[in-house]
């Protein structure tokens, strides 16, 4: 799950990190007021689940409120990335002497949450790991001892000479270990910390990525889950149990399990066509899935032709079978369906099916060319001419 | 032979008397797996369908019914605990079915499972079939053929696809194991070609990855340098967008890290024959 910076920051807060205060503004009116308590030079900086903001225009400088609110209006209602800006953080402009990164994140690789920081700060951190690798220190925390307190020192010191501003950093890299830990982060970021002018080490941007799995102990930080953030038909497939991605092409798949439903996307790709999403409708039983699954593909205009790809494991061919049927007699399709079904409960399955007309396959490119010819497309193209 | 399970396996089923354990402890059974014990906080002394003692700890399981092997089919917040008591309890194989553990529960499991000795699958993992001898989780019995070819993979129905269209065209298999679409895992790509490389009755390896991470490539190399057997292998993911997680929790391409083409490539420039839908795995094999 993603949340937003402003919920991020709050949550540094809490842990103690130095994070200048702010407000969230979802009008122009309500950023001009926010600069004018903020006395007038502040940054407004647009909040969305997407990366990139700042090349994307979603980050201004306003020297007056009427400024702020000049940039809030820009910024309000623009896409990023596809994504709607519904709120800008409104926060004082710091005056920066330098700029430093601080991340932690899971390193799978080491099968340890690793922290990495770098000198240099307010880029990109895989421009950077890219172009002077040298200048990131990364250091791998072991899950059963935590962050010892010398890794933490050494961390600040690879970034400050000075001092105090090593200190105040290694004490900012320990809290936000313990945010992370606490949040059920894979993801914590501050880009960049700055030193002010006065040698005062702060976060002026945070990020946060939470670990799905860990929201059903984790009520306050499965509270900031901003629904409006994302596309409505993805929020709907979550709260039915499926998983969707909505893509841009005409095939829309049905298909149980990710792997195959991967597998299934792209071998529709390579008949020439092109996948209208990603579904997965899981490993259970569930008639219902399967209707849910029918209403959110339907209702993606650019759909032609329907393709399920079903194999029969946990999932039983009976129970998708009646999904479909049940899917059906209670709206109209509008578009050829294509079904593939094998596995278990597959004689049932493929028996509910014919009562009601539909043909099942037992071969999946079979099925999947299939459905990419009645989408109209394919027919000219070489097999994996996907353009 | 096979890999990791076999004739000597004994396994217990921790969470017998859940939907999912009861349904699939039926299904090992009837597979000829030789079920010796269940656990089930609470249900000690009850009898599982008149043949399987059930238990109310790991650690009397282990000491009542001489279980080796264990197969967790509990729910997720008692997940990483469930493979705690099992690695404590000595068992030496420990296949872990459930989706949804958090990571941070798993980085915990982990280190301690090794100290321990044991060998963790999964979780998030379909579990491991040796045809015509052992099944330990929920491959289906019916598409599985006796054979020489090993199978490993991340997914679950993907698994299935593969090893079916592999039965139809007369390839059968040795062992197939799933080793689980989460981002940490207990067993990888290398663990299990290692496995197969000394397992007599392999010929061959198909490995069928998925996007995300970078295990794949860590096998590629493997391959090459370590492995005399041939292996092929499909990349699921192709059309997968970057930064969005598809399904499996480690699906997901971060940065220009973890794309299929990546790791097509590394599978390519080690040698290992590159499928480009499931149904080619068949014709690789027969080649090599």
């Amino acid at each position: 799950m993603n949340i937003h910076e402003y919920q991020a920051r709050a949550i540094f807060a809490r842990h103690g990190i130095p994070v200048p205060e702010a407000e969230v503004a979802a009008t122009a009116e309500e950023a001009a007021a926010a600069a004018e308590r903020f006395g007038g030079r502040v940054v407004v900086k647009a909040q969305v689940h997407a990366g990139g903001r700042g090349k994307a225009g979603g980050v201004k400088l306003a020297s007056t409120p009427a400024e702020a609110r000049g940039s809030a209006e820009a910024i309000l209602g623009m896409e990023i990335k596809g994504i709607e800006v519904r709120r800008v953080l409104v926060a004082p402009a710091e005056d920066i002497a330098s700029e430093a990164y601080v991340g932690i994140v899971l390193d799978r690789a080491r099968r340890a949450d690793t922290i990495m920081v770098s000198s240099e700060g307010g880029v990109d951190i895989e421009e950077v790991a890219a172009t002077m690798p040298g200048a990131i220190r990364k250091v791998a925390v072991d899950p059963r001892y935590g962050l010892l307190a010398h890794q933490a020192a050494l961390l600040g010191h690879h970034l400050y000479d000075d001092p105090g501003a090593a200190r105040q950093a290694s004490s900012i890299i320990a809290k936000l270990y313990a945010a992370y830990r606490a949040s059920g982060a894979t993801l914590a970021e501050i880009n960049p910390m700055i030193v002010n002018p006065a040698g005062e080490v702060k976060a002026i941007d945070a990020k946060m990525n939470i670990d799905d799995n860990a929201l059903f102990r984790l009520p306050g930080i499965a509270a900031l889950r901003d629904t409006e953030a994302e596309n409505p038909a993805e929020v709907r497939a979550r709260e039915a149990g499926l998983s969707y991605i909505p893509l841009d092409g005409n095939v829309g798949c049905c298909v149980n399990g990710a792997g195959l439903a991967m597998a299934t996307m792209d071998l529709v790709k390579y008949y020439g066509g092109e996948p209208a999403n990603f579904l997965d409708i899981g490993g259970s039983s569930n008639p219902d899935k399967v209707v849910a699954a029918l209403e959110l593909i339907t209702e993606d205009p650019n759909v032609k032709s329907i393709l399920f790809n079903i194999f029969g494991g946990i999932t039983r061919c009976d129970d998708v079978a009646n999904g479909i049927v049940e899917a059906t007699s209670r709206m109209e399709l509008g578009v050829p369906v294509t079904i593939r079904l094998t596995g278990t409960n597959e004689v049932e399955g493929v028996a509910i099916l014919a009562a009601q007309g539909f043909e099942a396959m037992v071969d999946m490119d079979r099925a999947v060319e299939t459905a990419v010819r009645r989408a109209g497309g394919g027919t000219d193209s070489e097999p994996g001419d996907g353009r | 032979m096979g890999i990791f399970i076999g004739d000597d396996t004994r396994l217990l089923v921790q969470g017998i008397t859940g939907r999912d354990g009861s349904f699939h402890t039926r299904q090992m059974l009837e597979y000829g797996t030789r079920v010796v014990a269940g656990v089930t906080p609470g249900k000690g002394g009850q009898t599982f369908d008149d043949t399987v003692p059930v238990f109310d700890t790991v650690e009397e399981a282990v000491a009542g019914a001489e279980a080796n092997t264990s197969v967790i089919y509990v729910p997720a917040r008692f997940a990483a605990d469930a493979v705690f008591e099992a690695a404590d309890a000595g068992i030496a194989l420990i296949v872990c079915i459930t989706e949804g553990v958090p990571v941070a529960d798993m980085l915990r499991v982990l280190p301690y499972v090794r100290e321990k000795g044991a060998r963790l699958v999964g979780p998030n993992c379909p579990g491991l079939i040796v045809p015509g001898r052992c099944k330990v989780g929920i491959l289906p019995g019916q598409i599985v053929r006796e054979g020489p070819v090993g199978i490993v993979s991340r997914s679950g129905t993907l698994t299935y696809e593969v090893i079916f269209q592999l039965t139809r065209a007369g390839i059968g298999q040795s062992a197939c194991v799933g080793i689980g679409g989460d981002p940490l895992i207990g067993t990888d790509f290398v663990d299990c070609l290692a496995a197969f490389e000394a397992d007599p009755e392999t010929a061959a390896v198909a490995v069928i990855g998925e996007i995300g991470g970078t295990d794949e490539q860590v096998a590629a190399e493997y391959v090459s340098r370590e492995m005399s057997k041939p292996v092929v292998g499909f990349i699921a993911g192709q059309t997968a967008p970057p930064g969005r997680r598809m399904g499996h929790a480690g699906a997901i391409i971060s940065g220009s890290e973890g794309t299929a083409e990546e790791k097509i490539r590394a599978f390519e420039s080690h040698g290992i024959g590159v499928a480009r839908r499931p149904a080619d795995l068949v014709g690789l094999i027969r080649e090599r």
